[in-house]
């Protein structure tokens, strides 16, 4: 019987191998694809973990790992959710990550290829690996001045530093608590995330660069004025053709000037006088004269259609086609198909308070190791030279009289020169809902000699017709006049 | 020239005693890594622990220096080794959880237990039985008790249906599967009846295309065990056990025959059952699905019979990788069932590749001690005897793993030593007191074997001697 004893020795063992070839076949050879596999609870598990880095502001941490008992260890911390929610976003066990959340991800998990010699101090000590943490360039003051301004209302507020493009602000409202999708009980965090999709006002939404994009309305006449300006044939005292109804080429179409008040003398008014009022026909026949190009150009010079990371995407403005004279005339003043983020608007002030040299915006400032060694800072770093140094100061000083004397007066501050320009744009859906009422706007940037922060503010619908308040000179400048204190205080 | 160099067996039991130091040590060390990554400082209860471990280890190894001196010297420390192995993780398992309710947790002291129970039944064995040929006499009784321990979790009143299958018998608090434990009787009655009757199994019947068929009435017992193996599979829905006494029947009928074509006939017939239970029985056509495309998100998110939990171990095995995550330092709890069924690829998580082929390679070597043991003894009871049980561990570990690692389809089996459960751990320890037996029988010097005369058996003939 020995010989097949030893026949079944030999079965035993090819067992063995088959068995052994299966195990080093999933631990080295497909290991990669289930780790990488979405449904791996492990990689979530690995990731919460491990101490995740602080997001700090002005030296506090906004988000920061507590550690806890629980099997994650450590819990994700939101000191002011709801007012950085738009800008940190949340990392959740369920979920994962958003914001700078996301994009910072590597950093904050201290897995980023700049934190390799943390992570061999951490190899060869035998230190529990932490991640690093995030400085961002957001002003408390301002972020505050500008959420408290917005209150309740459905908008978003972006403020930029215009001489670096560090984002000083970027508030969204209605917004949310990510503390309660950082939890470890995850059917908590399924509950609020339910409830957060179906919340009014879409709170997950940053409506400040991206998601939504809205029709800028009269803000937009500052690409008009600066494409004007460029040619070297318009100055700012330039009388253009300001009729009190203009009946667009090829069509029956007309259009008239803000509750059909008349510019001027109802013929001819200057470029100054027309942006002042915020006339409506000088720039739609000032574009049409420009042709569409010029408009197209000068859009792109100050950001539209470019694909920018802050690091979180921003969705790219939009002109969209214009296939008219007709179009064109009413995309001069932001309407039609012209769609774009409070960031881009921001951008287009931000290019003129610093001579027309666009910076590219940026909400990250420093990298840090855990023993906050610097291992990464961002340079500010030019996107575009928008408009030339002499257009800039026209445009400036026409901003500085849209403020003082014109329609954006509630954005006046005593002892500083405010340049600004305001926007109340048609939606054109929806009729007959409240989403149909239009968007305010108001943009600017102050002091107009030295600008310090540049702005951008829109109250999205938030416009009614029928009440007194429904423009953005009366809604939107009020707001952007308490960030601009907040920034210059 | 050959020489031929007679092998004197010491009755000294140092290498066993040296041995067990590491075996020890292995699972002390793994509980003591535990402690300090779940909790930052060792077990409190890190002494009792390596108390047992060892305390068992020199308990049976005082029963071997008395009552089977001649016996294998690696088997026990292997055996000692993988049980610390098993216990660090159930209870590594144990303190992943955190006091979340999971059906399948076992709170580690209560497998200690078990150990000290399954010790106690080694001893019980080792004692009483002076030599492995008494069991012979019980070849029928084996057989009764065998059927009637399978049929035992039908009984209504103390059978428990658990995770839809019908395995286990339940005392108050203590839940048995008694299925582990007619395995042994199996293994007994196979080797009796083999013995028996290999002549007319061997010679008997025709030769078809040179393989020579058994008699139609040979076919019996074959047919026998196929229907008990294929009756629990439909009557409990556990296909483990099925596959394992059927395994079992195969190779012993083999080593006593020597012929292929009872290998033949038992594997088309066991292909034959399977095929046939997986078109008829559903779970076992899920099983099927979860082993062929686990990763699909359809088979993935299907409840029940998902591949949640196969899938979970292959997350923990990726996990682990080459060296593992280190004890303590994965999550081999979020896997259902990772202290029993999914034990190995709990190891694999948190010791890795490297630590998961060690164990196995234990494995290996006690299944060849036991194979060696086999070819070493002199009568053919013994023999077939050890030869069935060394084998019957070689297909548990391959049923388990291979399920574990898409080889084959999943099913319930336990790891011996290794995993959760009392009645596995019971069941094998026993298995190895027999081994050590049987062992010990096979390299105690010939003087004393025939100085033991048995009066029931005449020792068998000879290979290749037929008897009239």
């Amino acid at each position: 019987m020995n010989t097949p004893l030893r026949r079944i020795s030999l079965v035993v063992m090819g067992m063995f191998v088959v068995l052994m070839l299966a195990i080093t076949s999933i631990q080295v050879f497909q290991a990669g694809d289930l780790n990488a596999d979405t449904r791996n609870q492990r990689a979530t598990f690995r990731e919460q973990g491990r101490e995740r880095g602080p997001i700090v502001v002005a030296g506090e941490p906004i988000a920061s790992s507590v550690a806890v008992d629980t099997p994650f260890a450590f819990l994700r911390t939101y000191a002011n959710g709801p007012l950085y929610a738009p800008v940190t976003g949340y990392s959740s066990i369920v979920f994962g990550q958003t914001a700078v959340e996301r994009s910072a991800n590597t950093v904050l998990n201290g897995t980023a290829p700049s934190l390799w010699r943390q992570r061999l101090g951490d190899l060869i000590t035998g230190r529990q690996p932490s991640g690093g943490s995030v400085e961002l360039t957001i002003d408390p003051a301002v972020q505050q001045a500008a959420f408290d301004a917005l209150g309740d209302r459905e908008g978003a507020v972006v403020a930029l530093d215009p001489s670096t493009g560090a984002i000083l602000a970027m508030v969204s409202t209605p917004s949310y608590d990510p503390n309660l999708l950082a939890g470890h009980d995850t059917a908590a965090v399924n509950t609020a995330w339910q409830e957060l999709l179906a919340a009014p006002g879409d709170p997950l939404v940053n409506r400040a660069i991206a998601g939504d994009t809205y029709a800028p309305g009269s803000t937009f006449k500052l690409i008009d004025l600066a494409a004007a300006l460029s040619t070297g044939d318009y100055a700012p005292d330039t009388r253009v053709a300001a009729p009190d109804v203009l009946t667009l080429p090829g069509s029956s179409s007309t259009i008239s000037n803000p509750a059909g008040e008349t510019c001027d003398d109802g013929v001819t008014a200057t470029l100054t006088l027309a942006l002042q009022k915020s006339c409506n026909t000088p720039f739609s026949q000032l574009a049409i004269t420009l042709g569409e190009q010029a408009i197209r150009d000068q859009a792109e010079a100050f950001g539209w259609g470019e694909e920018l990371s802050v690091p979180m995407p921003v969705t790219p403005s939009r002109l969209g086609d214009i296939e008219s004279e007709a179009q064109l005339g009413q995309t001069a003043i932001g309407q039609l198909d012209v769609r774009t983020t409070p960031m881009q608007i921001a951008m287009v002030a931000a290019g003129i308070a610093n001579d027309g040299e666009l910076m590219t915006p940026y909400l990250e400032a420093t990298e840090r190791a855990a023993d906050l060694s610097i291992v990464a800072e961002t340079e500010p770093s030019t996107l575009s030279e928008a408009v030339s140094p002499e257009v800039a100061d026209q445009m400036t000083e026409m901003m500085v009289n849209v403020v003082e004397n014109g329609t954006g007066w509630r954005a006046q501050i005593d002892g500083v020169r405010v340049a600004g320009k305001t926007g109340t744009s048609q939606t054109g859906i929806n009729e007959g809902t409240s989403r149909d009422f239009p968007h305010a706007w108001f943009t600017g940037f102050a002091p107009a000699d030295d600008p310090q922060i540049a702005v951008a503010v829109v109250l999205v619908n938030g416009a009614d017709p029928n009440s007194e308040q429904y423009s953005g000179g009366q809604l939107a400048a009020p707001v952007a006049k308490a960030v601009l204190e907040a920034g210059l205080r | 020239m050959a020489t031929i160099q007679a092998l004197t067996p010491s009755r000294s039991r140092w290498r066993e005693l040296a041995l067990l130091v590491p075996a020890v040590g292995v699972g002390v060390y793994a509980y003591l890594q535990v402690g300090l990554a779940t909790g930052g400082a060792p077990p409190s209860d890190l002494l009792m622990f390596a108390g047992l471990l060892a305390g068992v280890g020199l308990l049976v190894h005082l029963v071997l220096r008395w009552r089977a001196p001649y016996a294998d010297q690696v088997m026990l420390p292997i055996v000692i080794a993988l049980n610390g192995i098993g216990l660090a993780m159930i209870a590594r398992v144990h303190l992943g959880l955190q006091g979340r309710t999971r059906s399948w947790d076992v709170d580690p002291s209560r497998q200690m237990m078990w150990v000290v129970v399954g010790t106690v039944a080694a001893l019980v064995v080792l004692i009483a039985l002076r030599d492995h040929r008494t069991l012979r006499r019980y070849t029928w009784t084996a057989l009764i008790a065998g059927v009637g321990l399978l049929l035992l979790p039908m009984l209504p009143g103390i059978g428990r249906t658990i995770n839809g299958s019908r395995l286990w018998v339940g005392v108050g608090p203590f839940t048995l599967q008694p299925a582990e434990l007619a395995k042994i009787c199996f293994a007994v009655f196979f080797a009796g009846y083999l013995v028996t009757h290999r002549d007319t199994l061997t010679l008997a019947g025709r030769k078809v295309l040179g393989i020579s068929l058994p008699r139609p009435r040979d076919l019996g017992p074959i047919l026998l065990a196929w229907a008990v193996s294929v009756g629990v599979l439909l009557s409990q829905r556990e296909l483990g056990t099925s596959i394992l006494l059927f395994g079992l029947f195969i190779a012993m009928l083999y080593v006593a025959t020597e012929r292929l074509s009872w290998v033949v006939i038992g594997g088309l017939l066991s292909l034959g059952g399977v095929a046939l239970v997986a078109m008829n029985v559903g779970y076992v056509q899920a099983r099927f699905d979860v082993w062929l495309h686990a990763l699909d998100p359809e088979i993935y998110n299907r409840d029940p019979g998902g591949s949640g939990q196969i899938v979970s171990g292959l997350f923990g095995m990726a996990n682990g990788g080459l060296f593992g995550t280190g004890w303590g330092e994965g999550y081999p709890w979020l896997t259902y069932s990772a202290n029993a069924d999914m034990i190995m690829p709990s190891i694999a998580e948190e010791i890795g590749l490297v630590g998961i082929l060690a164990v196995l390679m234990l494995y290996v070597i006690l299944v060849l001690r036991g194979l060696r043991t086999a070819i070493g003894i002199r009568d053919g009871f013994g023999k077939l005897l050890a030869c069935g049980l060394a084998f019957t561990m070689a297909l548990q570990c391959f049923v388990v793993v291979g399920g574990a690692t898409r080889v084959i389809p999943l099913s319930g089996l336990t790891m011996p030593f290794l995993a959760a459960g009392g009645s596995s751990l019971l069941a094998n320890w026993i298995i190895l007191a027999l081994l050590l037996r049987l062992s010990d029988g096979a390299r105690r010097p010939g003087a004393s074997v025939e100085a033991t005369p048995v009066a029931v058996v005449s020792l068998p003939p000879r290979e290749g001697v037929a008897r009239a």
